[in-house]
């Protein structure tokens, strides 16, 4: 356990694409039980920020810790695979795309990892498939396939699927902007309902709405730098940097 | 002298067996072929190159040469350096690794085109790369190229008739031999024809049903 302020700390991130510099010495400390969002225009850097911190896309530069333990530390090939694979069982992911497993059921989807990593018996990963998935109010559809459910029903299972490793932290990349609009809804209530748990979450969003009312502070990226962070009603109400507002500007007009 | 099918009845239950031999030796060395094919398709992309090439060396071998003697050369070559197989064991390597080969390249096309998202997902529920495959790519492949798996099943049905030559009495050996004992070649080659044929429907019966099963799965 380490101070609470600096539960997740990202610590001078650089990454590269060959010579493009997508991230260029970001910083950013998460304290227990927060919530952060990252805004910014495409390109900025935002999922491959979010990606670094569980080291689907490796840094260059760089640390990131997680409750005392560094993510992508220093260590021979073997004995890293077998760090990020343990430090990744605490680190929950939600894609835009949902990425379920579409040869399994909603249940499978959610016990398969819980079993193989954590041993869990039948009875006990059932327990869990109905808990988890009663949560994201997907209980009806525990024998459903991914191919027999919504596009919002299919993010809530991947929610669920993320929560039963019970993770410490749970990342989320855009994880209502390939639905309907209609289906965000029931996408973002789970979502809410996560930050009243106080669940530790960095959500990368489009929707300033849902940012300025769920998170804690809000983070401005362009071209791989942050630009601007801040409590929302700061950042929205009061931003302080031309790009900001200009990039506000352009989104406002977009959703009306 | 015309046709008369009355002489089939007497030798019906010898080419009946044969059917079944047909039936058992298909089997089988369909197996063989689908898990060694997605043994194959694994090695051929994940192994490192001390596993990987010896495999490729192997597979060249039963892609470039003929099944007959493949099967010649795993019946009556492989005794010579100690390894007496029984004719059915031996047609069943042979012709299951010949399929072997031809499933796992439409394996390994079908795993390469799983999308990126279902490894990074389950990466990022905690599972090794090995774990991934087996649970989540694998899978998913396999239920890709379970139409084209099934028509190489069905010319594996038609090549089983080239174990004869090593003395398996399926279908065609069977066949061979009602001609043998009644000079009716046309009557029992057709016999034969039409069971060939039965088993072919019934495989794509079985293959219809596995297609309907893991439509919902994909
Ligand atoms: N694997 C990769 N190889 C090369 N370049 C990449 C790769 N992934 C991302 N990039 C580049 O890095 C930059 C940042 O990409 P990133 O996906 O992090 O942006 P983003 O802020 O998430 O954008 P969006 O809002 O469109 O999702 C982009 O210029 C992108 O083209
Ligand atoms: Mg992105």
């Amino acid at each position: 356990m380490t101070e609470s302020n600096d539960f997740v700390q990202i610590r001078h991130a650089q990454k590269s694409f060959g010579t493009l510099e997508v991230l260029k010495d970001i910083s950013l400390n998460v304290a227990r039980g927060q919530i952060v969002a990252i805004i910014g225009p495409s390109g900025s850097g935002k999922s491959t920020l979010l990606r670094a911190i569980n080291d689907l896309d490796a840094l260059t530069g760089g640390e990131v810790w997680l409750d005392g333990v560094q993510v992508n530390k220093k260590l021979p090939h073997r004995q890293y695979e077998k760090h990020i694979n343990e430090m990744r069982q605490q680190i929950g992911m939600v894609f835009q795309h949902f990425n379920l497993f579409p040869h399994m059921t909603a249940r499978e989807n959610v016990t398969m990892a819980p079993k193989m990593l954590k041993g869990l018996t039948a009875e006990e990963a059932d327990a869990l498939a109905e808990e988890q998935l009663d949560k994201v109010g997907m209980l009806e559809r525990i024998d459903y396939y991914p191919s027999q459910l919504s596009g919002g029903q299919k993010q809530r299972v991947a929610i669920a699927r993320a929560l039963a490793m019970k993770p410490k932290l749970m990342l989320f990349d855009e994880a209502t902007s390939a639905l309907d609009p209609e289906l965000v809804g029931e996408v973002n209530q789970v979502m809410k309902k996560l930050a009243e748990e106080h669940m530790t979450m960095i959500i990368v969003t489009h929707e300033m709405d849902f940012a300025a009312s769920v998170c804690d502070r809000v983070l401005f990226m362009d071209q791989g730098v942050v630009v601007e962070e801040g409590p929302p009603e700061q950042v929205f109400g009061n931003p302080q940097k031309d790009r900001t507002r200009a990039f506000l500007r352009k989104e406002l007009d977009e959703t009306e | 002298m015309g046709l008369d099918f009355t002489v089939i009845p007497k030798y019906l239950d010898v080419v009946l067996l044969g059917c079944l031999w047909t039936i058992a030796i298909t089997v089988a060395a369909a197996l063989v072929s689908f898990f060694g094919g997605i043994l194959l398709a694994v090695v051929a992309l994940y192994a490192p190159a001390v596993i990987r090439l010896p495999f490729r060396a192997f597979e060249f071998v039963f892609m470039g040469t003929p099944l007959l003697l493949q099967l010649f050369l795993i019946y009556f070559g492989l005794v010579q350096i100690g390894i007496d197989l029984p004719a059915f064991v031996a047609g069943v390597i042979g012709l299951g690794l010949h399929f072997a080969v031809y499933n796992s390249e439409l394996i390994q096309t079908a795993i390469l085109a799983v999308d990126r998202g279902q490894m990074e997902a389950a990466r990022t529920l905690g599972l090794s790369r090995t774990q991934a495959l087996r649970k989540v790519v694998v899978p998913q492949a396999v239920r890709a190229v379970i139409p084209p798996i099934g028509n190489n099943m069905i010319a594996l049905l038609k090549d089983s008739a080239l174990v004869s030559v090593i003395g398996v009495s399926e279908l065609t050996l069977s066949a061979q031999r009602a001609i043998g004992a009644t000079y009716r070649p046309f009557e029992f080659y057709l016999l034969a024809a039409a069971f060939y044929y039965v088993i072919n429907l019934g495989m794509e019966w079985v293959q219809r049903r596995i297609e309907r099963r893991i439509a919902i799965s994909r």
